[in-house]
């Protein structure tokens, strides 16, 4: 097969450019980390060293809100999946009377400005004792994500095919066995696509961390930007790129059960 | 002995009559036949009797229990989903043995009943094969072995063979026969395709619109059709439309009476049975119409013709062995039996 010289060039060109749109942050925020002193206009740091680096890990309280995030984003995912089944079950599965309006509450939290709602929220929250508190940020966390996963897991639910459980409950098993060993291993890719966006967007979410949890807790991201504030953005880069690697192993692990061979079989 | 009741069946879609007062029985061993066209309530009768379709009224009988109001799983009646709806995250043991394990039969025993199974219809080898490894036919095996392992009392089976090529639809249609009486299985059996109905039935159900038209046994739905319904969607037949004069029908050697306020005659004419000859024939027995050909059709083991008669405005399809040129003048001759008059 032979190509003209001149897409070739063209593809090329497009594919650096997406790179460097991809990549090209990532490399100043590594610089960034490791920039003992980086003045303008020089292009890359005038010293580096590991020192901010010593300085993270020694500071409990970077590991202690990288530990808060994971914490916070992996309940959180644990609830919004716990809530999201059932209820993408029924829009899946039934004529619910008011699906669309239902449906459309749930995009409520995401469809409004996040710093009024969530600074609402933050007010109504610490009356309640959840203010300051893991637990509110979770809270906080799982109703805005639900959008995404009710959303994800309806349609994974919609494209199995209603026989393949039909065959079931004529073999002989209740709704709720042909729901555990029919739906449920077929959803399963839908469930790791809701999980991963669900993980990563409470990983680095911001407001709803800022005004529930500040100045009690500190989430990751909440750390980065008081760091960054103090203009000490080599401690904000080395956070940031240590919230890159949960997010990576995620998805690895993720990847492994999102397998080809798994998606074509849902063909079936 | 009678495995299933079904009496006055009724389940409506907004105006749409689905199933309009059905009452068919299935006897032991016994293969029922559901056909109709598209669209006339055989999937709906299948799925009703499974537990799908929440009827509108009627009863249900399974050897003698009301199963009217049983959820799906409580039946104990196997259906063959006409898209086969194979799981796609189990390989063919687990598909065949889902319905064993939920029956908390032993591990070996649930081992020797799947694998008997697949030895009977030819499939033991693709055991430990994903669905989607496997071809159309092999799902089909697949999908009927999965319904028989657990010894229903009544087998229900929607359009096995619709998606499967022409060549092997023949043979496994007389396969599924085979088993059946071998399994000795009650079955309905639902296709639109009445040559496949005639062939494996014990007894056929024509359904059209809902409703039942007629049930018997397949020689006698052939040669005693209800209506002109079942006359002319059993069989490979010609139509054609003559038109009464004085209350009277005339065509070729025979006249026909009209009811009062009937217009015309609708005549079946079983293309097959049909005898043609050049010479007039001096038996007065039977129906013979005299005609030209108009076309003639090579088909392989026969020739089609179309022949112009002076009666109708529609031409008259028959099959014969012989050969005729187009043109010539002959006349059809039709024994009794092979014709029907319906006025309209
Ligand atoms: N779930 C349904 N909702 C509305 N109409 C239906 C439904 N199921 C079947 N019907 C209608 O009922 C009639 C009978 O359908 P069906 O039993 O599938 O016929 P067949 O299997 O003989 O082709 C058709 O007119 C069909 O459109
Ligand atoms: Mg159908």
């Amino acid at each position: 097969m032979k190509m003209n010289p001149w897409r070739v060039t063209l593809r090329v060109i497009a594919i650096l450019l997406i790179l460097v749109i991809l990549i090209g942050p990532l490399v100043g925020v590594v610089l960034w980390s490791f920039a003992e002193r980086w003045y303008w206009p020089s292009p890359i740091p005038q010293d580096f060293g590991l020192r901010f680096w010593k300085q993270v890990f020694s500071q409990g309280r970077v590991l202690d809100s990288i530990l808060l995030s994971l914490t916070i984003a992996i309940i959180t995912v644990g609830f919004s999946l716990a809530l999201a089944i059932p209820a993408a079950y029924g829009f899946a599965r039934y004529r619910i009377p008011l699906e669309r309006i239902l449906l459309v509450l749930f995009l409520m939290p995401q469809a409004f400005p996040q710093l009024p709602i969530f600074i609402n929220l933050a007010s109504t929250f610490s009356k309640i004792g959840l203010g300051g508190n893991m637990w509110g940020i979770i809270l906080a966390h799982t109703m805005a994500s639900l959008v995404f996963s009710v959303w994800i897991v309806t349609a994974t639910f919609k494209a199995i095919p209603v026989e393949l459980e039909q065959v079931a409950r004529n073999l002989g098993a209740s709704r709720f066995r042909t729901f555990l060993t029919i739906t449920l291993p077929l959803a399963v890719p839908g469930l790791i696509a809701s999980s991963i966006f669900v993980f990563l967007w409470s990983m680095g979410e911001f407001t709803a961390a800022f005004f529930i949890g500040a100045p009690f807790i500190q989430t990751a991201t909440v750390l980065m930007y008081t760091a960054s504030m103090g203009y000490n953005l080599q401690i904000a880069s080395a956070i940031a790129i240590l919230l890159i690697i949960p997010s990576i192993i995620f998805m690895v692990i993720i990847e492994r059960y999102l397998k080809a061979e798994y998606i074509a079989g849902l063909g079936g | 002995m009678v495995v299933l009741e079904t009496r006055n069946l009724k389940k409506y879609y907004g105006k749409v009559h689905a199933l309009d007062d059905v009452s068919i029985d299935v006897e032991e061993g016994e293969l029922l036949a559901v056909i109709g066209p598209s669209g006339s309530g055989k999937t709906t009768f299948l799925r009703s009797i499974a537990g799908f379709v929440k009827l509108d009224a009627g009863s249900i009988k399974l050897h003698g229990r009301d199963i009217t109001n049983l959820p799906p799983e409580k039946r104990n009646v196997a259906m063959f989903f006409q898209n086969y709806a194979l799981w796609p995250h189990m390989n063919v043991f687990d598909n065949v043995a889902y319905g064993l394990k939920l029956r908390k039969l032993p591990k070996d025993e649930i081992e020797e009943r799947v694998h008997k199974i697949l030895k009977l219809l030819d499939i033991e080898d693709l055991v430990n094969r994903k669905p989607n490894q496997l071809s159309g036919g092999q799902q089909q095996r697949v999908a009927l072995a999965r319904a028989i392992v657990v010894e229903p009392e009544l087998l229900l089976l929607d359009e096995p063979l619709s998606n499967l090529d022409a060549k092997i639809r023949m043979r496994i249609r007389f396969e599924i026969k085979a088993l059946q009486k071998r399994l000795n299985l009650a079955t309905i059996y639902v296709t639109h395709d009445q040559e496949e109905a005639l062939s494996i039935a014990d007894k056929i159900a024509i359904m059209h619109l809902g409703k039942v038209l007629q049930v018997g046994k397949p020689e006698e739905v052939y040669r005693n059709p209800a209506n002109f319904f079942v006359a002319d969607f059993i069989g490979t037949n010609s139509v054609i439309i003559v038109h009464g004069k004085d209350g009277k029908v005339q065509i070729g050697n025979r006249t026909f009476n009209l009811p009062a306020g009937s217009k015309y005659a609708r005549i079946v004419v079983r293309s097959d049975e049909v005898t043609i000859s050049s010479e007039e024939p001096k038996e007065e027995k039977g129906l013979t119409i005299s005609g030209k050909i108009m076309g003639r059709l090579y088909m392989g083991s026969k020739y089609r013709y179309e022949i112009e008669i002076e009666e109708s405005n529609d031409p008259l399809f028959v099959n014969s062995q012989n050969i005729y040129d187009v043109g010539s003048e002959v006349y059809v001759i039709i024994p009794d039996g092979s014709f029907f008059v319906y006025e309209v």
